[in-house]
């Protein structure tokens, strides 16, 4: 059975030239950058086109770019290295729909004595900025918003906020992690003091990630070793991997040149649209206006997401769920619960993410697909039949 | 990915006796749209008063309507005396076994067929018998003892697997806890009435209250709740989260703190904040 493949925001496929690239830095260049021998500088000057290349990709230097292990690293990283830097400061400020990568640092940093603000969303998934910027007070060590969410797709507006929140003298740090390679990212129009990528969302293996460090900006290591990364971050480099991040940054790059994402949007906008038509009581999660191109979180009344997500895995189709039986937790995710989504609509939230990759034929075979699997399960439901009653 | 026996997928994507029964002999309905999983089940007796059919309609996921229909099957043929002695451990048995965050499926398919049977003799829908410990699923004590009793669980962890209750905000763990402790034959030590505590003794239990008690309240609103020290009779505590800036925590401090621990530890505490 063919997969389709529509659970991009959780991971995406490596690009076969980035496979191809990284290859031989697992078998033959297997040298140290940091040797005096040619041998392993070759390596090491390899590693400083990688760098620039994802540099090029969010409009920074190549000595403000450092290679971490994961999108978590570097969100820990920065979060700890703001506080650490502003000892006396003793809040920090984020939002109620960050990714849990982020959020459970909180709860620990809050046993440590900080006092975290989160500001809510509305129902739409769009930031209260009124209630962000008069919560930024002497004491706010850092702000750190993500700047697209991962479950709706909203995008937060980072450029604006993080000049604001800059012109208060405090730091400021994004969660890029959703937005890299499906918008353009140029931090030279923004206050962004340090921002997260991580490689395995933009078609790079699993396993590497960057922090973006505006110069400039107070920064203690997480990772405390040898004289990597200029003593940021420690640690032999993981160099086949750097490889490949620096050409999946460059494909993003070419991508984002060529626009190529307005085809993604448009079988986004696609499934989006026949699967509302198609199936009634199903609705959109956040707003449609400021969103990522491949993203369509979509709520199907009266249904349960962990029992639709197996009846497409029937069809090899994959996707993820808002709902609380397929994360283990029995509470639906907290983005749709922030954003107040009723129960109804919560539970039966499935998230579709699109790439690059995505065909025309793929999603026309969803399209086809999705309408009885829903039918069928509210042939299931008490509910489905309650609510027919009702309106009879 | 949850891992479900074949047994479960295929009475998950197979479902067993799916429908209603108009003149049904009982009918039980648990759950709910907000808690996640719901399931109406009906029965309808032959002559001999043995089950000659059983229907269903489940909204939830792959082991709810799995567990839902696996029960259908197991009641045919049976008298309502036999088909009471059906256990939550009979129905995950019957699918070979649930993943164990999923056991709560197969309590809501013991419940349904409790319901039904009570509903066809005659008994009164019972009200809500018990107290309601969680509030997030609306699970009472005598459900909490039951399953505890039944299943041999000790942890509320356990419990939550069960039958839900601690799953959400998290207010009712002492509680939870206590159940267990008392089935189990372990004295909570917040029960303890001793008269005379040593220093030692009297910050480890308002230590505990406040971790066990009063924190997971205070977090409800973001807020929180450090012991900076005890002093004779004086606690001196630092507020934090939301707390810190909340306009109201000097009343929380007085109206809920200090009666909290007057409560718990000893009637003669008086708590200050220190900043």
């Amino acid at each position: 059975m063919d997969v389709i493949y529509l659970d991009n925001n959780a991971t995406t496929k490596v690009a076969p030239e980035v496979i191809e690239a990284m290859l031989p830095y697992l078998s033959e260049y297997y040298g140290n950058p940091s040797s005096m021998h040619s041998f392993g500088g070759n390596v090491g000057a390899e590693i400083k086109v990688a760098r620039q290349h994802v540099a090029d990709l969010i409009g920074a230097s190549p000595d403000e770019i450092i290679f971490t292990s994961c999108g978590t690293e570097s969100d820990g990283t920065a979060i700890r290295a703001a506080i650490e830097s502003n000892p006396t400061r003793k809040q920090i400020v984020t939002s109620r729909v960050e990714h849990p990568a982020i959020k459970n640092l909180y709860e620990t940093l809050s046993k440590q004595g900080y006092h975290v603000t989160f500001v809510p969303v509305d129902n739409e998934g769009r930031l209260d900025l009124d209630y962000l910027y008069k919560s930024l007070n002497d004491d706010t060590a850092i702000v750190s918003l993500m700047w697209a969410n991962n479950e709706t797709g909203v995008i937060f507006p980072v450029e604006e906020i993080s000049r604001q929140v800059k012109d208060r003298g405090i730091t400021f740090h994004t969660d890029a992690v959703q937005v890299a390679g499906k918008i353009p990212i140029d931090v030279n129009n923004t206050g962004v003091d340090m921002l997260s990528l991580s490689g395995h969302k933009f078609h790079a293996p699993k396993g590497i990630g960057v922090l973006y460090i505006r110069r400039g900006t107070k920064f203690s290591p997480y990772m405390i070793g040898g004289h990597q990364e200029e003593g940021r971050r420690g640690g032999t480099e993981n160099v086949a991997s750097i490889i490949a991040l620096g050409k999946a940054a460059e494909l993003a790059k070419q991508h984002l040149e060529e626009n190529s994402y307005a085809c993604v949007s448009e079988l986004r906008d696609k499934l989006e649209t026949t699967l509302l038509e198609r199936v009634t009581n199903s609705m959109v999660n956040g707003e449609t206006k400021n969103r990522l191109p491949n993203t369509s979180s979509i709520a199907f009344e009266y249904v349960e997401g962990e029992a639709i997500l197996l009846m497409m895995n029937e069809h090899g189709i994959c996707a993820s769920s808002g709902s609380a039986c397929t994360s283990g937790s029995l509470e639906p995710s907290h983005v749709l619960r922030a954003m107040g989504v009723p129960f109804t609509a919560a539970h039966g939230s499935i998230r579709f993410s699109l790439s690059r990759y995505t065909t025309a034929a793929e999603i026309d075979f969803v399209i086809e697909k999705m309408p009885p699997i829903i039918a069928r399960l509210r042939e299931l439901s008490p509910f489905w039949k309650q609510k027919e009653k009702v309106n009879s | 990915m949850w891992e479900y026996t074949d047994k479960v997928k295929d009475h998950f994507l197979n479902p067993r006796n799916v429908g209603i029964i108009d003149d049904a002999d009982g009918v039980g309905e648990v759950g709910s749209l907000a808690c996640g999983d719901a399931l109406t089940f009906y029965f309808k007796l032959d002559e001999n008063g043995k089950i000659a059919e059983a229907k269903f309609q489940t909204f939830g996921c792959a082991s709810a309507i799995a567990s839902s229909s696996a029960l259908t099957e197991m009641v045919k043929g049976l008298t309502l005396e036999e088909a009471k002695k059906i256990t939550n451990e009979d129905l995950a048995d019957y699918l070979g076994g649930l993943p164990k965050e999923k056991m709560h499926c197969s309590v809501m398919g013991r419940d349904a067929l409790e319901k039904a049977i009570s509903c066809h003799l005659g008994e009164a829908e019972k009200e809500v018998e018990g107290e309601i410990v969680c509030e997030c699923f609306g699970v009472t004590d005598i459900e909490i003892d039951r399953v505890v009793r039944e299943n041999h669980l000790s942890t509320i962890e356990n419990v939550t697997d069960f039958v839900k209750a601690g799953g959400g905000c998290g207010n009712c763990h002492d509680r939870i806890q206590e159940i267990i402790d008392g089935i189990r034959g372990t004295v909570h030590p917040k029960r303890r009435n001793s008269p005379a505590l040593t220093n030692l003794q009297k910050i480890k239990l308002i230590e505990e209250s406040i971790e066990r008690e009063i924190n997971p309240n205070l977090k409800k609103d973001a807020g929180r709740l450090e012991l900076v020290d005890v002093d004779g009779n004086r606690v001196l505590v630092r507020m934090g989260g939301n707390c810190a800036s909340c306009i109201k925590s000097p009343v929380t401090l007085k109206h809920y703190v200090e009666s909290k621990l007057r409560e718990l530890v000893a009637p003669e505490i008086v708590v200050e904040e220190v900043p």
